[in-house]
């Protein structure tokens, strides 16, 4: 019975997040809302963590498998790809990693100075 | 052949658990950030698919049933931010000033490159959104008048890319504080990062959780004024 019920509030609340996406006009996916309204129900105690817990956690851990299908797809786009591929794949590189450093250091930096002030 | 794949509702997801389950056993191996599981699944689908010759419509009619549980799967992406609320709230502006600033950097990285490499405005509007997950940078890019199978692709790639390289960057930039980790891997390589930020901790995946709604919403409000520019 847990399991019917984790999987049953779960899948709610990403059909609420269709809804929203439906009636609200940001360009905001469904899975965003979701995430939103199931903090929120969380964080108000609305919803017990121990309802929604164990499928949780096993729909994020297998979180990798799910982008398998998408990245695969990118052989069909490889004919949209190829006139462009250099510039893109410099920029790609090139940005995630600058992209990754500074937010990565930006955060460090300010979680740091709090630290240092605090002693 | 082809007909009975077409016929089967689960090739598709057991070749992709299939090069899943060879990416895990090639990293034990080769103890290398290459032989990332992800990437090899992707690969070993593709090279299957191709050395067949199976269409991916064909392979996608049973792998389509894996791509369902994204949103759900992001949705519960709550609970271990719940669960981590207080290293948010400690943190609250080293984790805003970090989004923002991964957000910005993104669009000024594509900016510069952009204006360096000749590439069209077409082109540049096409990679704006490359480091905010799929669902919203489909979104931007339209708005724009993108390219939106390129985006597409591109966002999946720099997912991939920094999944892959999320380990390495840390570790030589001495990125080192897991919420600082989470947030970098969020902010640059949206849901398929966040992937990778959950096997690294609990805290990692949280942080990474909220920058994929962060960063996504700060782009949607940003990359009409980037475009402008260029």
């Amino acid at each position: 019975m847990k399991y019917i019920r984790q999987l049953f509030i779960i899948l709610f609340i990403s059909f609420a997040g269709e809804l929203l996406k439906s009636f609200l006009p940001f360009p905001v996916p469904a899975s965003i809302y979701g995430l939103v309204i199931m903090f929120l129900c969380l964080e108000t105690g609305l919803l017990k963590l121990e309802a929604v817990k164990e499928t949780a956690k096993y729909l994020v851990e297998i979180m990798p498998l799910l982008f398998i299908p998408a990245g695969a797809g990118l052989l069909n786009a490889w004919g949209v790809l190829r006139p462009v591929l250099l510039q893109i794949a410099v920029i790609v590189v090139v940005s995630t990693i600058v992209v990754m450093v500074v937010s990565g250091r930006v955060t460090q930096f300010v979680i740091c100075r709090k630290k240092g002030k605090a002693k | 052949m082809d007909k009975l794949l077409q016929d089967s509702l689960f090739f598709g997801v057991v070749l992709s658990l299939l090069g899943y389950e060879l990416g895990i056993f090639l990293k034990k191996k080769f103890k290398s950030a290459l032989f990332n599981p992800l990437l090899i699944a992707i690969l070993f689908v593709i090279i299957i698919l191709l050395v067949l010759d199976i269409d991916y419509e064909t392979y996608n009619a049973g792998a389509k049933y894996l791509s369902y549980f994204l949103t759900p799967a992001t949705v519960c992406l709550a609970v271990p931010l719940y669960e981590h609320f207080e290293a948010l709230k400690r943190n609250v502006w080293a984790v805003l000033a970090g989004i923002l600033s991964g957000a910005l950097t993104s669009m000024v990285c594509v900016l510069a490159m952009s204006v360096i490499l000749k590439l069209s405005h077409k082109e540049y509007v096409t990679l704006l959104p490359k480091s905010i997950t799929t669902a919203i940078g489909i979104g931007v890019s339209e708005e724009l008048g993108g390219i939106v199978t390129i985006t597409v692709a591109v966002i999946i790639i720099t997912g991939v890319l920094g999944n892959i390289m999320a380990d390495f960057i840390c570790r030589i930039f001495h990125i080192n504080d897991a919420v600082a980790k989470g947030i970098a891997i969020g902010s640059s390589a949206h849901a398929v990062g966040t992937a990778r930020a959950i096997e690294m901790g609990e805290v990692e995946g949280a942080m990474s959780g909220l920058s994929i709604a962060v960063s996504g919403l700060i782009t949607v409000f940003l990359a009409p004024i980037f475009a402008a520019l260029f």
